[in-house]
Formats: C-alpha cells, sequence, structure tokens
C-alpha cells in the first residue's frame, strides 16, 4: 500500500516523457498532458481517500530505514495538497489546449507543465529536508523555462527577475540545509524534529529557522520579500500566470507551514510571533497594492501577496483551529485564484486589454462571464456563503480566541479593501458601458475556456454551501500537524 | 583548516551579495554564481572536516573504523553543484535574451514590468 505515496510522482512523471517524445505533434501532446493531469486527479483521490481517517502513509525509497533512506511522507495535508495541485493543472492544461500559441508547444509547454507539477506533488510529499530543495529546484528550472517561453521584452524581464530572486531563496535554502544537519547530523524530517527538540536552546536554531523563513518566505512571496511577484507574474500568458499564481507561492507556504510546525517549535514565542507580524504586514501591503492598481492581472498579483498573509496567519497564531484555517484557506486560495487568472485571460480576449479603462459593458454581452466571476471575486472577498467566508471566519475566531485584536482588526480591514478591489473589476470591466475600444471582432471564447472556469466556480460553490466535510478534514490535518508525534511515529516506526 | 574555510565562505557571500546588488546583470548572474559556491563550501566546512579519512569499509567489517569523513554532505553538495551548474546556465543565457531584446545590461532600465501609471525616479545612466 505504501507504494501508493509516489503513484501521482510516477503519473507526472510518464506523462511527461510521454509529451516529450511527442515534441513535434503537439495535438498528441495535449492528448497526453491532458490524460496526465486526470491520471494525477485519479492517483490524488485515491491518496486522500486513503489518508482521509488519519492514517499516514510512508514510503521509503529503496527500503532504507528511515533515517538513512529518502522518505515519501503523505499525511493528510500533503494529501490535500496534492489533490489540490491535480485539480488545477488538469485546469491549466484544459485551459492552455484552448489558448496556448504553436511556438510555445513547439519548445514543450505541455512536458514542462507536467514536470512543474511534478516537482510540486515532490514538494508536498516529501519527507527529506534536502529532498525538499532537490523539488523545489525542479519546480523552479520548469516553472524558469515555462516564464520565459515565447519571449517579447516584458516577459524577459519578468522571468529575470523572477529567476535572479528564486535562485537566491534557493541559496539560502541550501545554507539552512547545511547549518541543520551540521547540528544534528539528519536530514529526515520526523528525525529533525526529534533532534532540534533534544538541540540545546540557544541562538544558533533560531538563526537557522530565520534562514528558512527568509527562503520560504521569498518563495511565498511573504513581506518585504514579495517583489518579484507583481513584477513578473503579469508578464505571463493566462494559463501560466493562472497555474503560477494558483500553486507555486502555495509550495513556500506549505514549507513554512511544514517546517515551523514540526521542527522549529522550540522558540515558538519568538519565532512564530515574527511571523505573525509579517504575516499582518504581507496581508496590508498586498491589499494596498491592489487596490492601487488598474490593471486586471496586476490587482490579482497584488492580492496573492495579500492572502499569502491570512495563510501564514494561521501558522503565526499556532492553534489547530487556526492551522485549519489555513489549510482551509489554502484550498479555497488555489481554486479561486487560478479562476480568476482564467477569467482575466477571458476577459483579455474579449475586451482587448488587461486595463480597466479600456474594458466595460462585459455584463452585458457576456452575461455567463459575469456570473462566472463573481462566484470567485466574491468568494476571495469572503462573501457568505461562499468558500472565503469560511476560511477568513476560521482564522477570525483564532486570532480571536488568542487574544490576538491587533491581527484580527487588520484581518477584517484587509478584507474589506478585498472586497472593493473585486467590486472595482467588477463595476469597471463588466457593468460600466463599453467603451467602444473594444477590438471589432472579439476572438469568442470557446469551450476550452469555460469547461475549466465552470468546473472551478462549482468546485467553489461545493466549498462553500457543503464546506463541513471540507472542514473537518482541515482540522484533522492540522491535528496530525499539532501532533508531531504522529507523523514521527510514522516514519521512525514506533518511539524506542 | 576550518576557519580558513569558514573566512572563504564569509568573503564569497559578502562578495556574491554585494554583486547581487550591482546594476550590471553579468555581475549580478557571477554573485548568483559565487553565492551558490559559497553555500557548497558552507555545508562541506560545517559538516567537519575530516582528513585522509575516507568512508571505506574494511574488508570483513561492517562499518568503517571512526573517525571518518561524513559521506553525505558531500553527496549533497554534489547534487548542489550540479543543480547550481544548470541554473546558472539557465541564468547566463536568459540574461543574453534580456539583453538581445532591450539592449541593455543595466539592471535600471529593465522596467517594462512595472506600471507605466506609476512615476519613477530618473535613473542617470549607468558610466
Amino acid at each position: 500500500m505504501s507504494g501508493l505515496v509516489a503513484l501521482p510522482l510516477v503519473v507526472m512523471l510518464a506523462s511527461s516523457v510521454a509529451a516529450l517524445a511527442f515534441l513535434r505533434y503537439p495535438k498528441i501532446q495535449e492528448a497526453i498532458a491532458l490524460t496526465g493531469m486526470v491520471a494525477l486527479v485519479g492517483a490524488a483521490g485515491w491518496l486522500l481517500a486513503e489518508t482521509w481517517d488519519g492514517e499516514i502513509l510512508v514510503l521509503q525509497a529503496g527500503n532504507w530505514p528511515a533515517p538513512f533512506g529518502i522518505t515519501l511522507v503523505a499525511d493528510l495535508f500533503a494529501s490535500i495538497m496534492v489533490m489540490l495541485a491535480a485539480i488545477v493543472g488538469l485546469a491549466a492544461t484544459m485551459y492552455s489546449v484552448g489558448t496556448i500559441d504553436a511556438d510555445r508547444e513547439r519548445y514543450g509547454y505541455y512536458p514542462l507543465m507536467n514536470i512543474l507539477v511534478l516537482g510540486v506533488c515532490g514538494a508536498f510529499l516529501t519527507g527529506d529536508l534536502f529532498n525538499l530543495y532537490v523539488w523545489f529546484e525542479v519546480l523552479l528550472v520548469a516553472s524558469f523555462v515555462i516564464m520565459a517561453l515565447g519571449g517579447g521584452r516584458p516577459q524577459m524581464e519578468g522571468a529575470l527577475k523572477y529567476v535572479a530572486l528564486n535562485l537566491v531563496s534557493s541559496v539560502l535554502f541550501l545554507s539552512g540545509v547545511g547549518l541543520l544537519y551540521a547540528a544534528t547530523g539528519t536530514l529526515n524530517m520526523a528525525d529533525l524534529s526529534q533532534r532540534v527538540a533534544e538541540a540545546e536552546a540557544d541562538g544558533y536554531m533560531t538563526a537557522v529557522a530565520m534562514l528558512f523563513l527568509t527562503a520560504f518566505g521569498i518563495k511565498a512571496a511573504m513581506f518585504p520579500l514579495f517583489f518579484w511577484l507583481p513584477a513578473s507574474y503579469h508578464t505571463a500568458p493566462a494559463p501560466v500566470a493562472a497555474l503560477f499564481a494558483g500553486l507555486l507561492t502555495k509550495v513556500g507556504v506549505y514549507a513554512l507551514i511544514r517546517v515551523f510546525t514540526l521542527i522549529f517549535t522550540t522558540d515558538v514565542g519568538y519565532t512564530h510571533t515574527i511571523i505573525l507580524w509579517l504575516s499582518v504586514a504581507t496581508m496590508v501591503t498586498g491589499v494596498l497594492g491592489a487596490v492601487s492598481h488598474n490593471d486586471v492581472k496586476r490587482i490579482l498579483s497584488f492580492h496573492i501577496i495579500s492572502q499569502i498573509g491570512y495563510m501564514t496567519l494561521g501558522l503565526a497564531l499556532f492553534t489547530p483551529l487556526a492551522l485549519a484555517g489555513s489549510i482551509f484557506y489554502i484550498g479555497h486560495h488555489i481554486i479561486v485564484k487560478t479562476n480568476l487568472f482564467f477569467i482575466a485571460g477571458v476577459i483579455r480576449r474579449l475586451g482587448g486589454s488587461y486595463e480597466l479603462v479600456h474594458l466595460g459593458g462585459l455584463a452585458r454581452s457576456r452575461p455567463a462571464l459575469a456570473a462566472l466571476f463573481f462566484i470567485p471575486a466574491f468568494s476571495l472577498s469572503g462573501i457568505p456563503p461562499l468558500s472565503g467566508f469560511f476560511a477568513k471566519f476560521a482564522l477570525v475566531r483564532a486570532a480571536a480566541e488568542e487574544g490576538e485584536f491587533v491581527a484580527l482588526a487588520f484581518v477584517l480591514g484587509v478584507g474589506l479593501l478585498t472586497l472593493l478591489s473585486m467590486t472595482k473589476i467588477f463595476v469597471e470591466a463588466f457593468l460600466k458601458p463599453a467603451s467602444g475600444e473594444a477590438p471589432a471582432a472579439p476572438a469568442s471564447p470557446g469551450f476550452w475556456h469555460y469547461a475549466p472556469i465552470g468546473g472551478l466556480a462549482a468546485l467553489t460553490l461545493v466549498l462553500g454551501f457543503a464546506a463541513e466535510p471540507f472542514l473537518s478534514a482541515a482540522t484533522e490535518a492540522a491535528d496530525q500537524l499539532m501532533e508531531p508525534e504522529r507523523y514521527i511515529a510514522a516514519v521512525l516506526g514506533e518511539p524506542q | 583548516m576550518e576557519l580558513l574555510l569558514a573566512l572563504t565562505v564569509g568573503i564569497l557571500y559578502a562578495a556574491g551579495l554585494y554583486l547581487l546588488l550591482r546594476r550590471s546583470l553579468v555581475k549580478v548572474i557571477v554573485g548568483l554564481a559565487l553565492l551558490t559556491n559559497g553555500a557548497n563550501l558552507l555545508i562541506f566546512t560545517a559538516a567537519g572536516l575530516v582528513r585522509g579519512r575516507p568512508p571505506l569499509v574494511e574488508a570483513g567489517e561492517n562499518v568503517p573504523q571512526a573517525p571518518f569523513a561524513d559521506p553525505v554532505p558531500q553527496a549533497l553538495i554534489l547534487t548542489a553543484i550540479v543543480i547550481g551548474f544548470g541554473l546558472q546556465a539557465f541564468a547566463m543565457a536568459l540574461a543574453y535574451r534580456v539583453y538581445r531584446e532591450s539592449g541593455s545590461e543595466d539592471v535600471d532600465s529593465l522596467r517594462t514590468t512595472e506600471d507605466p501609471s506609476i512615476s519613477l525616479p530618473k535613473v542617470e545612466a549607468a558610466e
């Protein structure tokens, strides 16, 4: 049964290699990539079903017992993340079929998408810190190439900023791994958890923890390390921006949550207080950036930053309810944000621009699109009964229980500003009369646009109207994170 | 020996960070290369230096005799060198493309990704 943990990785590796073999035949590549993503959803679903009731699946690669070999671990949190990666991977591939040009396809767009998702799934499933670094590099290299594919000056400059900042982050991560190994002599995360807890509580571990916070903070786009994100994401084509926006920063958040619940929990009063105020600053600066811009993709990019703050806030509060809120928020955010970038692509196709000034009248000409935009946009702002409401409610309640009323006030205020900027897009692009600058014959979006948008919107509704099972899964995942003993026992065997 | 290597690591990090802050794109990439190598040396040094004791198992034994050099950091560094090499090659190719597209390798002139409606302070041309 434990081989199941590797199944998502095997599926993605197989489909990327198969797609690479048909580099000259875009139609076959599309078919392979779609099949691979559907298979990944299946594999992730199986994994999720096996871990749903709290079981932790462990695969020791090559049968080397932990902590000597590389371990793959699927607890409920990891399974949920793999499932989300599979869903948005499938949606982005579907959207790509209808929009990506022949040039990008010839240069291996689909295999790269598969490798990117492979790296993301690997990062979620690994139980070894150095292996996490390697998976990070796998997904980064794939994302670098996808980011730069297609050329054009803005995209090249965006890719350069993205690459440079992420390389710095990787170096910091690697330095942290080296220093941690020097102090503990192990890289297995379960083993590290025990060794770090036994280590002397001096400044060394806290310094190493801060290195990890900086490294993952860059990847997650936390304040004050987020500058690469709004400088790069909006330059990529819609399906690429959607996949990056949905998934990549969340890998950073996942890594933060993993190391700061499993390994660096000895000095919570210090580290998690820093994370708390960084989260608040991330929320506020992100949403202020969003409010000040008038370009749909830029607004959405800044909202990613703002919401990263919510996710790390749950980590900072460090209670089961707060972490459950974070996990639910991540799930809600990945689905909603990917969808909003898809819709931004359709808006551009219909209105010829991402600039709100040039847009208008879409509610009259495309009422269905307006309805589809309404669902994720107002879910993002946290309007009940959409999914964002439950995510924010859990966080607000956790903050109130912990007595962090300043953070709570910021959460609510930032929610209001989110609503403001979402309303701005809705009013400007959909409700106000058309400006007359729209292209004469807009390229009509087809099935490959509406299918992923509709599917993700339906998922948002399910997450909102039937939130109970998802919230209880998030709670169970959070309980597992708060009790690392279960993770350690699953990886290292019964406690000696 | 540890002290010497520690100083080298510090110099590599300092020089790498300094170059990262320069406006020339080429220097930024050289800075990244120095940082990567600094990190590799850091792992090597921090994990402890053992001279002339390779972790080889004698015939008839199960474990090598202590003290022996820890092979794990060396495996890590080997992996990191390969990854770093690939990334630097990619970064150089990308920088070349940026230069071809924009005709400049001054980082401050790469502003087409910024919002044109937000005014930026004027930048003097690099000497």
